[in-house]
């Protein structure tokens, strides 16, 4: 082997202050999760589906005939030109029908979960950070609610009340709230008893400073995914019960309703009842594969 | 060194209650006092009650029973802004630099929260303070945009550190802030701890499992078995010449960097298990492992008494 000159080397030393730096860009929380979303193909395609859809049911009702516009000379036909997704049997156009029963699923689902949040949210924060008697009374009271059937609850709701969208969102909400609320009373007894917050009590911070600044930025991200599984399960209920006739009233319409319109109809005409099936179908499995990207992008577990 | 009482701990009581008829002792008893500008060092196997005793010190917990002074004032009576200034004075650094910062704050933030709590520092002065901290632990400018999941174990407790520093405080409680640090990054810590203490003048509580360590940084040490206070001596006599049959065992466990030491050194084994807390038996908590047990071991609980000048012991023996 050859010699090696000593010379051909020299010492180029090491700056001190360089051992501590981080060469990964400075990246904040929501950045950081929006860079894991967007490797996630199944849900940006999701998310993508779903920004279409909401398109079309503000925009769609506009491009064909009025929803509620009967022509008897063009009862029952199949997809065409002139109408889309064809009509029902009183000759009104399906496709600007499938959109305005689309504002009226998706507007119960986003509403119906956000009420739930609101009151889950301050409920369970509160039943969590006191804890002890509070929490137990609290407690109980969201036990009797959950072992109360919900479909009782609905069914004589909107038996009492006229049906409707204000009835309908009242009964799915009376006892919706108490999975979230137990959800976040959990979170809330966790983070708690976390050293982080016992560092904050250390230096002196109060009740507000450590829900604010620590117990509510360290949540919501559960709460955000939890809230993308709920939409499709409200959705779900809405059509749920107006198929079965106790929801939307026509000359309104929903996705469920426009179902049990076509499931009449299914045998010669399928088209009637494949559309709004669709849409719903589409909606559920597009929010639950986002709500699955998202779970794994704002897991602070997860993160690489 | 001034001899001023910094932090009087007098018959300091911790329970917790389990169930109806279940009560964890996990401070029974204990009393001592830390000097202005020392270093107290508090071991222990896990579970004897020593980070229960730290917390209540700080008012983390609320005593069951006993009196904590702070400079002459009892901690639990203070309110307002008296109990504010106490939380500027006395300080914490954690055991575990992982679940001890904030993930969703970054570390200016972190650090800056004791200075936004109590109004110390506002605008580029507060900017200037973050920086000012971040050189005092060894760390850049640039890392008070970062996030904590960013940096490793050493770097996080360091930020710990400089979180506690930066309401200015006199007194610090250290919970075993180097156990879960590796070795090399152990000795940086304790360093880091040592020189901020000659430089700023602190006061530390220091807790932990690691008996060589603790010799080296503390003044005094206090030996804690199932939340009592055992022996309590300075570092040298302690290390020297244990006196409790418990710190005679839980020295002779300290491993000798020298093979023929080792080899001919006697080691204390201990029989049986750590009894529960849960509702001890009167008389001395070490009686059942003791093999110099007397009857009397078994009955009166012994106190806390001088044997020598500022040598204490809890046992009947002496």
């Amino acid at each position: 082997m050859e010699s090696l000159d000593k010379s051909k080397f020299r010492i180029i030393g090491i700056d001190e202050s360089e051992a501590e730096t981080i060469v990964r860009p400075n990246l904040t929380y929501w950045q950081d999760a929006w860079r894991r979303l967007k490797q996630n193909k199944v849900a940006i395609f999701s998310l993508f589906l779903l920004i279409l859809l909401f398109l079309l049911c503000i925009f769609g009702p506009y491009i064909g005939p009025d929803y509620k516009f009967q022509d008897m000379s063009v009862r029952n036909q199949g997809p065409s030109a002139a109408h889309w997704f064809g009509t029902d049997t009183l000759g009104r156009d399906l496709f600007s029908r499938l959109w305005i029963g689309g504002r009226v699923s998706l507007s119960i689902g986003f509403v119906g979960t956000l009420i739930e949040v609101i009151i889950g949210c301050i409920y369970g924060g509160i039943s969590g950070y006191f804890g002890g008697s509070v929490d137990d009374v609290m407690m109980r009271i969201v036990e009797i609610l959950n072992s109360i059937p919900y479909m009782i609850v609905v069914i004589i709701l909107s038996v009492i009340l006229k049906p409707g969208i204000v009835s309908l969102l009242l009964a799915l909400c009376i006892t919706g709230w108490t999975g979230m609320a137990r959800m976040v009373r959990g979170q809330v007894m966790q983070l708690k008893e976390s050293e982080y917050i016992l560092a904050a009590k250390a230096l002196g911070s109060d009740s507000n400073r450590i829900i604010f600044k620590h117990l509510i930025p360290n949540t919501i991200g559960i709460i955000i995914v939890y809230t993308t599984f709920d939409i499709p399960s409200f959705i779900f209920a809405e059509a749920f019960l107006s198929f079965i006739g106790l929801g939307i009233q026509p000359p309104k319409t929903s996705w469920g309703a426009l179902c049990s319109y076509g499931q009449q109809t299914m045998d010669f005409y399928p088209h009637q009842l494949l559309f709004p099936a669709l849409a719903i179908c589409i909606t559920m499995l597009a929010f639950n594969l986002l709500g699955d990207g998202l779970r794994d992008a704002l897991d602070p577990k997860l993160r690489q | 060194m001034m001899n001023e009482n910094l932090i009087e701990v007098k018959n300091l009581k911790k329970y917790f209650k389990i169930s109806k008829h279940d009560i964890l002792k996990a401070v029974d008893n204990v009393s001592f006092n830390i000097r202005k500008g020392e270093t107290l060092g508090l071991v222990g196997e896990s579970g004897c009650g020593k980070t229960t005793c730290g917390r209540t010190v700080l008012g983390l917990y609320e005593a069951t029973d006993g009196e904590i002074l702070f400079k002459g004032k009892d901690i639990s009576k203070l309110r307002g802004n008296e109990k504010k200034e106490f939380t500027k004075n006395a300080q914490i650094i954690f055991q575990d630099p992982y679940a001890s910062l904030d993930a969703r704050m970054t570390v200016g933030d972190i650090i800056a929260e004791g200075i936004d709590i109590h109004n110390l520092h506002t605008g580029k002065e507060r900017t200037e303070k973050i920086y000012e901290l971040l050189s005092l632990v060894g760390l850049n400018k640039e890392h008070a945009s970062r996030f904590p999941h960013e940096f490793s174990g050493g770097q996080r407790q360091r930020i710990g550190i400089a979180r506690a520093l930066a309401v200015e405080p006199e007194f610090i409680v250290c919970d075993e802030p180097i156990s879960a640090l590796d070795v090399s990054i152990q000795a940086q810590v304790v360093n880091l701890l040592i020189n901020l203490q000659r430089n700023l003048g602190l006061t530390y509580l220091f807790i932990a499992h690691d008996l060589s360590m603790v010799k080296h940084i503390s003044d005094r040490v206090g030996v804690m078995y199932l939340g009592n206070l055992v022996e309590l001596a300075s570092s040298g006599v302690l290390y020297d010449k244990p006196l409790h049959p418990y710190t005679q065992a839980l020295l002779s466990a300290i491993p000798i960097p020298d093979p023929d030491v080792s080899r001919t050194r006697k080691r204390i084994m201990l029989e049986g298990e750590v009894p529960s807390p849960i509702n001890p038996k009167p008389g001395c908590r070490f009686a059942p492992r003791c093999k110099y047990a007397k009857p009397i071991c078994k009955e009166v609980d012994p106190v806390l008494k001088e044997v020598e000048k500022d040598h204490f012991v809890s046992c009947h023996l002496y």
